[in-house]
Order: structure tokens, then sequence, then C-alpha cells
């Protein structure tokens, strides 16, 4: 459980550090008086949608460091064989982090109004994230053609399933992102569909990064790196 | 007196003001509804339905543990699933629902001073999956085999095998699917409540200014979202098991002479990602309601919260530490020593804040002006239970203590005390308390002394015997006890008394029903402000509160909840949103 404790002591150390930015010793019974014009009190000036999805991020990340933990600690039983990766993930990285950048320079151009960058960039991130998903049903094909059935040992089964809940989020974020294309080509006022672009370029973000630690994680480095720590803590 | 700006008036706030969702139907106004107000009295009655099949349920258990070979249709497999049902019901889709998808969704926006949470359609979402998720539960009781009767911890490997009633039928699937569902309406519901109380709070409303019932479910809320995901986790893995054959959880297993197909995986597992989310569940409960019975003393104390301050952070304190002492939960499966040595201690920790709370209410109580109403009986009814149930808490949070007692009745009276009696003590204070803002009606005070007498006392009554009975040993879990030597003449008296007041307190909750019924629309006018309170929910223009709360303009709030009885000011109470200091010179608490 030692990956979901480390989550969520960076969490805390975050709601720490926002904690300490609202006058958590005030004495609330001496002061009277409108103070919400010391800055930080109130509200962020962030749009309301962006700390919505941070929020959200939060729980997704712990979601994966949960996943992360369970296949730590089933990984050290001793039926655990691991699995060669397919080459083609190495294809869907890349193809993934086109997709990123390609919603970074989207999000870019739209607060500079070049409307039709951002269009260009909106159907490239989701024509390579289609790609990625297509990418992992191949990884998926390879695997069970080569006999690494779901049942068949603890690494396969972690195998499929993270890497399907991590699919089903960019098929989620592909839900979000179609309509963001859809209002770029209707008219969608320029300051929304600047946040809806800037939304979906963060989600994305981190769900690029994810991948990168899942990938980490399933390819065994995860496990040599905390073993490479843990010689040295001791 | 520190005077931060000039205590006049001020100009209204520039607080952007949100596109609210105007319905045009009645179907948009009254069911597809995206106001929290509707939102929250829609999760109300869900919760409580599915929390009526919950009693029935523990009825029908005393009836067994009472009467044991009396009633021929109580088979062992039918306790078990009464068992995991009663469980499983009263502490997710009851109290987890009831406090933060009802109160909160009630509460958190009239009392930052918002028009609406702030994702109101995402909150809409959030009601209809929850409402899946408890079709899909009670559906169960149809399938074939019947619902899962695995204990309300679905420990595998016994969930999903065949001895256990539902395990390899419908039940045990259809109880994980509801799960999950409700884990993916509660995230998005939990999105709101912490949004709304960072983004959404009014002019001059700062966080130290937000009554204790805000604070308690903002902190519940932000727990919910970080550990609910572990239950998840567990629930999918474990749905891969049963179905698909994968062994996460299942070792190696002969059932019936038959080697099953799995092998290798480690129910220990299930416990950690299971009780990651189980213990931050008690105080996922505990916290709204230590939060909502601050306020309810101090309003019917007529007296400032005793140490606002010290309050609040150990909510925030109770939060965090409830992450780091989940297996406690597990001493009985058997851990490392110096484990079982850094759980108890964190364990034992949470006391000091806890009790911070307690002397912090007792002190609020100290030479106020008590009013006894129905809600303040509920809330004094409240601490004192809550200090019981945490008492044996401190000798089950011990491992020597904890072995010899863990699988006895006295485990059972503990959280029943601690988690079922002591919330719902509060969720009965805050009905009555809050029920003529719903409304505009008083609850009936004749109905509510009875109700709350035969409920408390009642409990009493239930749970105190129930703890003799764990420590002369009588274990739990067992559909029948007759001829063992633990279950002697005494025991067996007691066991039939605490099953005959189980039934007196529950025929009082179907008083409190009509109740709540009835004064709909016969209870006595309330007005905009029975209690006299100072938060923001009773200065609405309208009672009950018109879509938008506030009328035209939002309030400004220039003081904090709890100016009660201030010297010098004309009435004993000071609204949060009236300006101007008044000649005082109040000590700091």
């Amino acid at each position: 459980m030692s990956v979901i404790l480390v989550f969520l002591l960076v969490i805390a150390g975050f709601a720490g550090w926002w904690l300490s930015h609202q006058r958590l010793m005030a004495k609330p019974w001496l002061e009277q008086g409108v103070i919400g014009d010391v800055v930080g009190l109130e509200g962020s000036p962030l749009p309301t949608a962006k700390i919505g999805l941070g929020v959200f991020l939060a729980v997704v990340g712990c979601l994966f460091a949960l996943f992360t933990s369970a296949y730590f600690m089933r990984m050290a039983l001793s039926d655990w064989q691991a699995l060669p990766l397919p080459r083609v993930l190495w294809f869907n990285t890349g193809v993934l982090v086109l997709s990123s950048i390609a919603l970074q320079c989207a999000s870019v151009a739209a607060r500079r109004g070049q409307i039709d960058t951002v269009r260009l960039g909106l159907v490239t991130a989701g024509l390579t994230a289609l790609a990625f998903l297509v990418g992992q049903l191949v990884a998926w094909r390879e695997l069970t053609a080569d006999g690494y059935l779901l049942t068949a040992n603890p690494a396969n089964s972690f195998f499929y399933l993270i890497t399907g809940m991590h699919g089903l989020h960019i098929l989620g974020g592909l839900a979000g992102l179609s309509r963001t294309t859809v209002g770029a080509w209707n008219g969608t006022r320029p300051e929304r569909l600047c946040l809806s672009v800037e939304l979906c370029a963060m989600y994305w973000h981190f769900l690029l990064f994810v991948w990168l630690a899942i990938f980490a994680l399933l390819a065994g480095w995860a496990a040599t790196f905390i073993e490479i720590c843990r010689q040295l803590l001791t | 007196m520190v005077d931060v700006t000039p205590a006049d008036a001020v100009p209204p706030a520039e607080v952007a003001e949100m596109e609210l969702y105007h319905p045009h139907s009645w179907w948009t106004k009254y069911v597809f509804s995206q106001d929290a107000k509707v939102i929250a009295i829609q999760y109300s009655a869900t919760a409580t339905a599915i929390g009526l099949v919950a009693l029935v349920l523990s009825w029908l258990m005393r009836l067994q543990l009472g009467f044991p070979g009396t009633f021929d249709f109580i088979s062992p497999e039918a306790y078990y699933q009464f068992i995991t049902m009663h469980g499983m019901i009263m502490v997710i889709y009851l109290l987890t629902a009831l406090f933060l998808g009802g109160f909160g969704n009630y509460l958190i926006p009239l009392m930052v001073g918002a028009r609406d949470m702030v994702f109101p359609y995402v909150n809409m979402l959030s009601y209809w999956i929850y409402l899946l998720a408890v079709l899909v539960l009670a559906s169960s009781f149809f399938a074939p085999g019947g619902p899962t009767g695995a204990g309300w911890t679905l420990y595998p490997p016994q969930a999903i095998m065949t001895g256990t009633p539902g395990g390899q039928d419908w039940g045990i699937i259809l109880m994980l699917v509801s799960l999950i569902l409700f884990i993916i309406g509660f995230t998005m519901g939990g999105l709101n409540y912490v949004v709304t109380v960072l983004q959404a709070r009014t002019r001059g409303m700062t966080l130290m200014r937000l009554p204790l019932t805000v604070w308690g479910i903002f902190t519940a809320t932000v727990m919910a979202l970080l550990a609910f995901p572990a239950l998840f986790v567990a629930c999918v893995m474990m749905l891969f098991d049963r179905s698909l054959g994968t062994s996460f959880f299942m070792p190696a297993i002969v059932e019936m002479g038959e080697q099953l197909q799995h092998g290798g995986g480690s129910p220990i597992l299930f416990q950690h990602l299971f009780w990651f989310f189980g213990h931050p569940e008690v105080y996922i409960v505990a916290l709204p309601a230590f939060g909502i019975v601050s306020d309810l003393i101090s309003t019917h104390a007529r007296k400032n919260i005793f140490g606002y301050r010290m309050m609040v952070w150990a909510i925030v304190g109770i939060g965090a530490l409830s992450f780091v002492v989940w297996a406690h939960h597990m001493y009985v499966s058997g851990m490392h020593p110096y484990f079982g040595f850094f759980f108890a201690t964190t364990t034992l920790i949470i006391a000091v804040p806890t009790a911070i709370k307690v002397y912090n209410w007792v002190l609020t109580l100290w030479r106020g002006d008590i009013h006894l109403t129905v809600p303040m009986l509920f809330a004094l009814a409240f601490i004192v239970t809550f200090v019981n149930g945490g008492l044996t808490g401190l000798f089950l949070g011990n491992v020597v203590v904890d072995v010899p007692l863990s699988d006895t009745m006295f485990v059972v009276a503990h959280f029943h005390m601690v988690m079922g009696v002591a919330p719902i003590l509060v969720i009965f204070g805050a009905i009555y308390h809050w029920y003529p803002k719903v409304t505009g009606r008083m609850l009936n005070e004749a109905m509510g002394q009875f109700h709350f007498w035969v409920t408390f006392l009642g409990a009493y009554l239930i749970f105190f015997p129930m703890h003799y009975i764990g420590l002369m040993g009588v274990p739990r879990r067992y559909h029948e006890l007759t001829n063992t030597t633990v279950m002697t003449e005494s025991a067996h008296d007691l066991n039939a008394f605490i099953s005959i007041m189980a039934f007196l307190v529950g025929f009082a909750q179907v008083v409190f029903l009509f109740n709540l019924i009835w004064s709909i629309r016969h209870g006595r006018e309330a007005g905009g402000n029975p209690w006299r309170a100072t938060t923001l929910e009773w200065q609405t223009p309208e009672t009950p509160p018109a879509h938008g709360n506030f009328g035209k303009e939002l309030p400004i709030v220039y003081r904090w909840a709890y100016d009660y009885s201030v010297p010098g000011a004309k009435e004993d109470f000071i609204p949060q949103n009236v300006p101007g200091s008044f000649g005082s010179s109040r000590e700091p608490a």
C-alpha cells in the first residue's frame, strides 16, 4: 500500500499548502466586516471548471495509484510470471505523446484566437488518440495470440485490467474532445472554446502521464527502480 | 474588536453570477431537476426508502437471534443474506448517501451563499446513477439464489464460492456492480460538493467563517473522493475473479473435492483495499455528523461554539489520520507485530482530536441558554452515544484486547453505537432542525419527543446488553447458538429482550415517518427562521428557498456563523449577513 500512501502524501501536501494560505489561524469571532478583499480568501481566480477537473484528476490518480499498489502486492507472491511487452506499445506511446502535443498546440492557438489551428489540433489529437486505442487493441490481440491469456497468470490479468482501465478513461476523454471539436466548427464563443480546449489538454496530459507510469510499471522498470531505492535506503 | 474593513454595508459582491438552468416543464422542475435542493430531497427519499428495507432486515435477524428455532423461514443462508444487505445498505446506501447526497446538496449551496452547485447537470446525473445503484442492489433480492450472503465486508475467497449464498449466483455480481455504480455516481456528486465550497462561496465567506456543518461535509467529501477508489478497485478485481476466472484474490482452493481454476491470489490484498476504504468510511459518516451537531448545539444553546478554530483543525486532523489506521480492522488476519503496534498507535492518536471535539461541545453547553427542543435532544444524545461508542473503540484499537473480542457481539455493539446509532441520531436531529426550511412547517413536537425518547432509550437497551453478551464470549455471525456453552440462560434472555427492544425502536420510526408526511400539511407555520439561527440558509427571502436560493442579490457575509447572545446586541443572535459591529468586548473563546 506504499504507492497509494505516497500519492496521498502528495495530495495532503498540496492540501496543506492551500490551507496554509486560508488564514486558518484567524480568530473569526473577533473579525467583523467584509474580509473577502484579502487576496486569495475567496475562490481561486482559475475557472471553476478547471478546479473541478483538477479534483477529478486527483481521484483518477488515486484510482491508478491503488491499482499500482495492488500490482506490487500481488507481484510479491510466488506465482507471478512477467509477460513480454508487445513492441507496438512503444508505437502507442509515441502516438499518445503526439496527441498531447497536438492538444497543447490547439490550446495555445485558442488563446491566440487562431481558429484554424485549433481545429487542426483538435482533429489531430482525436485521430491520434483513436490510433492509440487501436494500438492497444492490437497489443491485446498479439498477447492473446501468443497464449498470454487473461487468466493464465496474475501479471497478464493486471496487464489487461490496467490498460483497459486507462483505455476507458481515454474513451471518456474522447467524448469530451468530440464535443469540443464540434463546438470549434459550430462557432462556440471564443473564450468558451478556449476553456474547453484547455480542459481537454489538461486531461490529455494527465492521461499521458498516467500511461507513462503504467508503461514503466508493466515493463518492470518501476519495480527495478523501487528495488534500487530500497537498497539505497538500507 | 478587530474590524478588518469598516463594518458598514458594502456594495454587492463582484462574485460572478452563475448562469442558472431554468426548468421549462414539470419534469425538469421536479424529476430531472438540476436544483441542488430537489436533488437533495430525491437523495434523502431514496436513501430512506432503502434504509427501511435494511430496518426490516434487522428485525428479521433479531427474530432469529432472540427466538432461535421459532421461525422456519429464516434459514442460515437467509440469515447471512440479511446481515450482508443490512450492513451494506446502512453504511453506504443510507448513511453516506444521506449525509453527503442529502444534507450536502441541501445545505452546502445555502450555507456558503451560492445559487446552486457549480456543476448542476453533473449533480443531477449523480442522483440518477445513485438511484440505479440502489435499484441494482434491490434487484438482487429477486435474483435467482437471492442477494449475496458474504457479510458486508465481502471477504474473498468465501464471497464468490458455492457455499456462500449468492456466491456462484447473481447475488455477488449485482452487489459489486451496484457498488461500482454508487462510486461513479458519488464521485460526480462529490466533485460538486468540494468545488462548490472552494469556488462558490459568497463575498466575505472565508473558510474560517464557514459553519462547521460545511466543514464537516466538505472534509468528509474530500476523504470519500480519495477512499472510494479503493473500494472501486477491490470491486472491479473481485468482479474479474468471479466472472472471468482471474486470481487476484483467490488462492488455490479445493471445493467439494474439485480443484478450482483459481490459484495463488491473496485474500489479504482484498482486505487491505477494502479497509483502506472502510476505515475512512467511518469518518466519512462521522465528520458530517460532527459538523451538524456543532451547529445544532450552538444554535439551541444560544451560545457561540467553543473553540471554533480547534473544531476546524480537529476535523481536518481526523480526516488525515483516518487514512493511516485501516489495518486495525485486520488484527485477526495476522500481521507483523510492528505493524500492529503502528496501527494501534495511530488508532489511539485519533482519539485526541475526537476528544477535543467532545470537550468543545460540552464547553459550548456550559452556562448556555439550553433549549431542550427535539433537535437539541438528539444532539445531546449524540454526544453521549458517541462517547460511549468511542470508549469501546479504545478497547478494540489495541491488538491484545481486539484479538479475543473481535469475533464476539462486543464488536457488533461497538460499531453500532459509534457509527450506527450516533450518526443516525444526528440525522434525526438535523431533520427536525432543517425540516422547517425545507417545507416551511415545523414537525410536530409531541410526536418528536415520543420519537426521541423511544429511539434514544431503546437504542441503549438494545446495545448495552449486547456489549455484555459479547464479553461473555457469544460470537457474532452465527445463525443459531442453541446448545453451546457460551449461550447461558441469561444470555438467551438478554437476546430475547434485545429483540423486543429492536422492534419497539423500529416502530418508533414509523411515528417519525408519519410525522414527516403529516407535518407537510398540518405542521405549524415555521416562518423563515424559527430557531433564530445565524447561518445563511435561514436568511433566504423565501421559505422554502426558491430556485437560485437568495433572490436578486447574493448575501454578503460580515461575521462568523456563531454570533449568539452577543452582549449589547438587540437580539440574541446576529445573522451572518448583518453588517455592523455591536459594542461588545467578547473575550476570545
